[in-house]
């Protein structure tokens, strides 16, 4: 591991204010990604700020019933049982269980959660030559090379790497906002924005601006969400990264219409899918197998596979039936 | 860095519990000892020589600039510890090199087996991924502070009795685990047992043992 310089704080603004005059610097949560890809040597921060102290760690309903705010600093393992998020947004609750091991919730945050880099093999071990992530220009490894657990979306010519995040696919569907605090103040980036596609810059994963802070993620209130699911089809029973997910949340009326729908898939593209194809899709039509069946087909229409990864295709249409026919199924 | 006679310990205090919990793991270590000297066992059990990852970091850092050493409280097992540390230094790292509390294990050293498990204010995490510099004023128990005395932990002396490990180097990470996901109350079925406990690998395969053991600690442990 490179040596760094290490500092902690317990204000937000004082974090922003340190970090904006060490530009090699990084802020340090639970550590669950950044120690490992130190310890390989991925990333090289030349100094740490300690952000485990900030006062942002409350789980708190917003005022007026817009929804509920989620500290930065919050596990993971306290938001997934908290008894807001199981009983209003049990998709997120799901998605975050699903992750990940005992251990590794109880240490993950919430900002580090949104701030997690790929899986991809080519990125994680610098043995490997080429990797645009880490090395822009170097080229991509995973193209012609072992990609089973690649994308099918969204991808590019010079990265086709997947977010590996659970909790961000919920907070996706939930369309979640994250509120960032900066050297110029606060603002606020709708999740669907927060994480951004390769193209020809795939080293940058999210909008973040230089020395942004992540200070909270706000749930916006969405009373359908009650009835909402998050299946993760893995290599192994736990522990283990998506091959694909699928977070949904369906409004059903009486007569089992749907009046609206909330899709995002897992571990299909460089950032959490938002399907809105397949929502429109669904908007007005009866739930039924066939109707998921044909919204399946609408979003995964522009999927394109690799060598080794071809399969998802498949298995997300049959991931988004059998996630929706849960949903649709629920009381 | 600090010399490790600035810090209190007592040096055989993980010796005599380990060699109560699991005597044949000293036997195991002192093999390890003597064959270390062999470049074919360095290849093979890097992480059991305590060194190893020391000097790595002192090369590192001669090569480049030397970290700030940093000033740390910790409560260990009950007891306070002040240490100087390098911040690069893991709170594994600092427990089994500095403090000689060698009962958590050092097994990926990446958080994917759970070897290294220790409760953090009494929630269990994985010890090889955070920086003891981070952990100012928090309380930490290993392996070493389950026992009450001479009184194994229940939880300890069901892994004895429903032999709950072969080669034993996942077992302080098991039963650390073990003891927070019942406390927790995650152990109220096989299934939910089997996953709350995936984040505590054993390659020899144990679990059908680990899973008697901990169901029937269930019924001791104090909660």
């Amino acid at each position: 591991m490179n040596p760094f310089t290490y500092s902690r704080t317990n204000d937000a603004q004082q974090a922003v204010a340190e970090i904006s005059a060490k530009p090699q610097a990084k802020f340090l949560g639970g550590g669950t990604n950044l120690i490992d890809l130190m310890k390989m040597g991925v990333e090289t921060p030349d100094a740490l700020i300690d952000i485990n102290r900030l006062p942002l760690a409350q789980i708190e309903e917003l005022p007026g019933g817009k929804g509920v705010r989620i500290g930065a600093m919050v596990r993971n393992s306290e938001l997934a049982g908290h008894d807001l998020i199981k009983s209003r947004y049990p998709v997120l609750s799901e998605a975050l269980l699903s992750g990940a091991s005992p251990q590794l919730r109880n240490m993950a945050t919430v900002g580090g959660n949104l701030l997690q880099r790929t899986r991809c093999y080519y990125f994680y071990d610098p043995a490997f030559p080429a990797c645009n992530k880490r090395m822009p220009g170097s080229g991509c490894g995973a193209i012609d090379g072992y990609n089973r657990i690649h994308a099918i979306l969204g991808q590019s010519d010079h990265c086709i790497s997947t977010h590996p995040s659970d909790m961000c696919v919920a907070l996706s569907a939930l369309e979640a906002i994250v509120r960032v605090r900066g050297p110029n103040g606060e603002r606020e980036i709708p999740m669907t924005d927060f994480h951004r596609l390769p193209g020809d810059t795939p080293e940058r994963d999210t909008n973040l601006k230089p020395y942004e802070l992540i200070i909270a993620v706000d749930l916006p209130a969405m009373p359908f969400a009650t009835r909402s699911h998050y299946l993760k089809v893995r290599d192994r029973a736990s522990y283990a990264f998506a091959l694909v997910s699928v977070a949904a949340a369906l409004d059903l009326d009486s007569n089992k219409t749907i009046k609206a729908a909330r899709v995002a898939l897992g571990g299909v593209a460089h950032k959490p899918w938002r399907a809105e194809k397949l929502e429109n899709v669904l908007a007005g039509k009866k739930a039924d197998e066939n109707t998921f069946r044909a919204a399946a087909e609408a979003e995964l229409a522009a999927a394109k596979g690799y060598k080794y990864n071809s399969f998802k295709i498949e298995l997300a249409k049959r991931a988004i039936v059998r996630a929706l026919s849960t949903v649709a199924g629920m009381s | 860095m600090a010399s490790d006679s600035d810090v209190p310990f007592e040096s055989e205090a993980d010796g005599v519990s380990e060699l109560s919990i699991l005597g044949y793991l000293e036997t195991r270590r002192k093999f390890i000892k003597q064959v270390a000297g062999t470049s074919a066992a360095i290849a093979i059990v890097p992480n059991l020589l305590s060194a190893a990852s020391l000097d790595q970091a002192k090369t590192t850092s001669a090569a480049g600039a030397a970290s700030d050493s940093a000033k740390v409280n910790l409560k260990i097992n009950g007891k306070d510890y002040a240490l100087d540390v390098d911040p690069r230094v893991t709170l594994l790292d600092a427990l089994r090199e500095r403090l000689h509390l060698t009962g958590s294990k050092k097994g990926c050293d990446h958080g994917q087996c759970g070897a290294c498990t220790v409760l953090l204010n009494g929630r269990r995490i994985n010890s090889c991924l955070s920086l003891a510099v981070t952990h100012e004023g928090d309380e930490i128990t290993t392996i070493e502070g389950l026992a009450n005395g001479e009184e194994l932990h229940p939880m300890q002396a069901a892994f004895i009795e429903h032999d709950g490990f072969q080669c034993g180097y996942c077992t302080s990470g098991q039963i650390c685990s073990a003891v927070a996901c019942v406390k927790e109350g995650h152990a109220n079925s096989d299934d939910e047992i089997r996953e709350w406990m995936s984040g505590n690998i054993c390659r020899c395969g144990a679990y059908p043992n680990i899973l008697a053991a901990i169901k029937e600690a269930k019924t001791k442990v104090r909660t």
